[in-house]
C-alpha cells in the first residue's frame, strides 16, 4: 500500500547499477522500521510499527529522493501490526521499499490494522508489479509464510491498486482463499477508504501526476545528467587546451566556462522544466516537449552571449544551439521512465522519430564545435 | 489541471467483448480509466489513456483482455536495444512468457529497476 509513484523509487533514469545486490540481499540487511512494540498472535511475535515518522525517516526520504543507497532502503518482508489489531482487523499489502512501507504506515495513524510486507526486492509497488515481483506467487507465497490465515477471521486483503499489473486477483483466491479487494493508488486515501465501507471514489482508482510529484522527480533526472555533464564540460576543455590557438589554460577556460553555461541551460531545461512544465509544453511526445525547453535554453545563450559582449564566435554559438536542444530532447525523452502515463509502444514509436533527429543533432553540433576549434578564435578568454 | 496523455493510437489493447462477462474488473484496477462499463457490457472508451501496463489483462477472470504490457520507459528501450539486461536497472525482456500463475501471457515483460 502506499505507492507515491513507480518513479520516485525507480526512475527509469537512474544510472546505478545493482550488479552487486545479491537477490535476497535486500531481505537480510533491513533498516528498522520503527518497531515500538511486539504483538503475541497465533502466528508468533508480530512487530508493531509507529505511524509517526522520525527525524531519521524523514532524512531517508529525501537522500532516496536524491538517488542515494535508494536500492538498499527496504524493510524485512512478513506481517507488522499497526495499533492494536484484533482478528475482524483489516489486512493491507504493500512492497519492503522502506520509503513506500513508511508512506504508508504514516498513513495509518489512528488505525488497527495488519500489514503484509511482500519481498519486492526494495522495489516500490508499482515497479514491482511491472516486475512481477509484486506478484501473485510471492503474496501467495507470503501468506502462507507469515501464517497469516491463523491470527485473522477476514478472508479478505487489500492490496494497493497499482498492484494489479502483477496480481491476478481470481488466482489468489483460487490459491490462498484471500479475496483481493484493490485499495485506492494513494496511501493518503486509504483511511478514507476504510472508513467508507472499502468503496474508492473515481478520483482514488485514477493514477495522477500533479507537480508536487514531477518536482519530487527532478533530482534523479538531475544527478546523473549532470554526472554527464560534467564529464562532457572535461572533456571538450581539455581538447580545446589542447588543440586550441591559444595557450592551453586560456582555451580551455574559454571552452570550459561556454561548456558549463550551455550543458546547465540543457540539463535545467531537459530535467528540471520537462518535467515542471509537463503538461503546459506543446506536443504529446516528450523530446518534443524537451526540444521547446531546449530552444528555450539556447536562446538564453544567446541572449548572454551578446549581453556579455560575444566571447563566442559565430561557430562556437552555432554549435551550442544545435547542441542544447538536442541534449535537452533527449533528457525530456528520458522523462517518459519517471512518468504515469507513458506506454511503451508509444515510447517506441516516440524513440523511431526522435533518437535519429537527436543524434543528427548532436554530431552535426560537435563537427562545427571541432571546425570552430580548429578554425577560429586567437585565445582571448 | 489538463490531463496529460500520452502518443494516440498506439496501444495494443484489445478486448474481446464475446468473453467479457461484465465483470467491472479492469475497469476498478486501470489507472486511467480506458474501460468503461456501459449497462452491464465493458467497452474501451478511451484507448489513448491506456499506458500498457497490463493490470487489467492480468485481472480479468475470462482471459477477456490482450495488452502488450511493458514499461514507457526510454531508458529502458535502450538499455534493451545496447544489451544491457541484467545489471542495469531497467530493461524489456523480449519473450512472452507463460506466468507461473496460470493467467495468459500478458505480452513482455519489463520491468523498471
Ligand atoms: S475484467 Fe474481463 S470479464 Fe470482467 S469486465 Fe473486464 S474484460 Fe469483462
Ligand atoms: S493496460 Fe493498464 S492502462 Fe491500459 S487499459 Fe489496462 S489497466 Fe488501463
Amino acid at each position: 500500500m502506499g505507492d507515491t509513484q513507480c518513479t520516485s523509487s525507480a526512475s527509469c533514469s537512474g544510472t546505478e547499477t545493482v550488479s552487486e545486490l545479491g537477490p535476497s540481499s535486500a531481505a537480510e540487511q533491513p533498516l528498522p522500521p520503527s518497531i515500538i512494540g511486539t504483538l503475541d498472535t497465533p502466528a508468533g511475535p508480530v512487530p508493531q510499527v509507529s505511524t509517526t515518522l522520525s527525524a531519521a525517516d524523514i532524512f531517508g526520504m529525501f537522500r532516496v529522493r536524491w538517488g542515494i543507497r535508494r536500492m538498499n532502503y527496504t524493510v524485512r518482508p512478513g506481517l507488522y501490526a499497526v495499533g492494536l489489531p484484533d482478528r475482524q482487523s483489516e489486512i493491507l499489502v504493500t512492497a519492503n521499499y522502506r520509503m513506500t512501507f513508511d508512506l504508508l504506515r504514516s498513513a495509518l495513524d489512528g488505525l488497527d490494522v495488519w500489514v503484509l510486507v511482500l519481498d519486492t526486492k526494495g522495489i516500490n509497488v508499482w515497479c514491482a508489479a511491472g516486475k512481477g515481483t509484486f506478484g501473485t506467487d510471492e503474496l501467495v507465497a507470503r501468506i502462507k509464510d507469515s501464517r497469516l490465515a491463523s491470527v485473522t477471521d477476514r478472508s479478505r486483503i487489500i492490496l494497493p491498486q497499482l498492484g494489479a499489473p502483477g496480481v491476478a486477483a481470481h488466482r489468489v483466491k483460487e490459491l490462498s482463499g484471500f479475496r483481493v479487494v484493490y485499495g485506492p493508488i494513494e496511501a493518503r486515501d486509504i483511511a478514507g477508504f476504510l472508513a467508507g465501507n472499502l468503496r474508492a471514489s473515481p478520483a482514488m482508482r485514477v493514477k495522477s501526476f500533479p507537480i508536487r510529484e514531477r518536482a519530487a522527480l527532478i533530482p534523479m533526472e538531475l544527478v546523473p545528467s549532470l554526472k554527464y555533464a560534467v564529464l562532457i564540460g572535461a572533456a571538450l576543455a581539455l581538447l580545446s587546451g589542447l588543440f586550441g590557438r591559444g595557450t592551453f589554460t586560456s582555451d580551455a577556460l574559454h571552452a570550459g566556462f561556454t561548456a558549463a553555461i550551455s550543458l546547465s541551460l540543457a540539463v535545467v531545461a531537459g530535467a528540471v522544466l520537462v518535467p515542471l512544465l509537463l503538461p503546459w509544453l506543446p506536443g504529446r511526445a516528450f523530446s518534443l516537449k524537451g526540444f521547446w525547453t531546449g530552444t528555450a535554453a539556447a536562446a538564453v545563450l544567446l541572449a548572454l552571449s551578446s549581453a556579455s559582449g560575444t566571447t563566442l564566435t559565430n561557430l562556437e554559438t552555432a554549435s551550442w544551439v544545435l547542441l542544447i536542444p538536442a541534449l535537452s530532447s533527449f533528457l525530456g525523452l528520458n522523462f517518459t521512465g519517471s512518468s504515469t502515463f507513458t506506454s511503451l509502444a508509444g515510447v517506441r514509436r516516440e524513440m523511431r522519430i526522435a533518437v535519429p533527429l537527436q543524434a543528427g543533432a548532436l554530431i552535426l553540433g560537435l563537427a562545427i564545435w571541432i571546425l570552430a576549434l580548429i578554425f577560429s578564435r586567437g585565445g582571448s578568454l | 489541471m489538463t490531463r496529460l496523455v500520452y502518443l494516440g493510437n498506439v496501444s495494443s489493447l484489445q478486448l474481446s467483448e464475446d468473453r467479457c462477462s461484465g465483470c467491472g474488473m479492469c475497469t476498478v484496477v486501470c489507472p486511467h480509466t480506458v474501460m468503461v462499463l456501459v449497462d452491464g457490457r465493458t467497452v474501451i472508451s478511451d484507448l489513448d489513456a491506456c499506458m500498457e501496463c497490463g493490470a487489467c489483462a492480468r485481472n480479468c477472470p475470462e482471459d477477456a483482455i490482450t495488452v502488450e504490457s511493458g514499461v514507457g520507459c526510454a531508458q529502458a528501450v535502450i538499455n534493451t536495444a545496447l544489451g544491457r539486461s541484467s545489471v542495469t536497472c531497467c530493461t524489456i525482456t523480449g519473450e512472452s512468457e507463460e506466468d507461473t500463475d496460470g493467467t495468459p501471457p500478458v505480452g513482455s515483460g519489463s520491468g523498471c529497476c
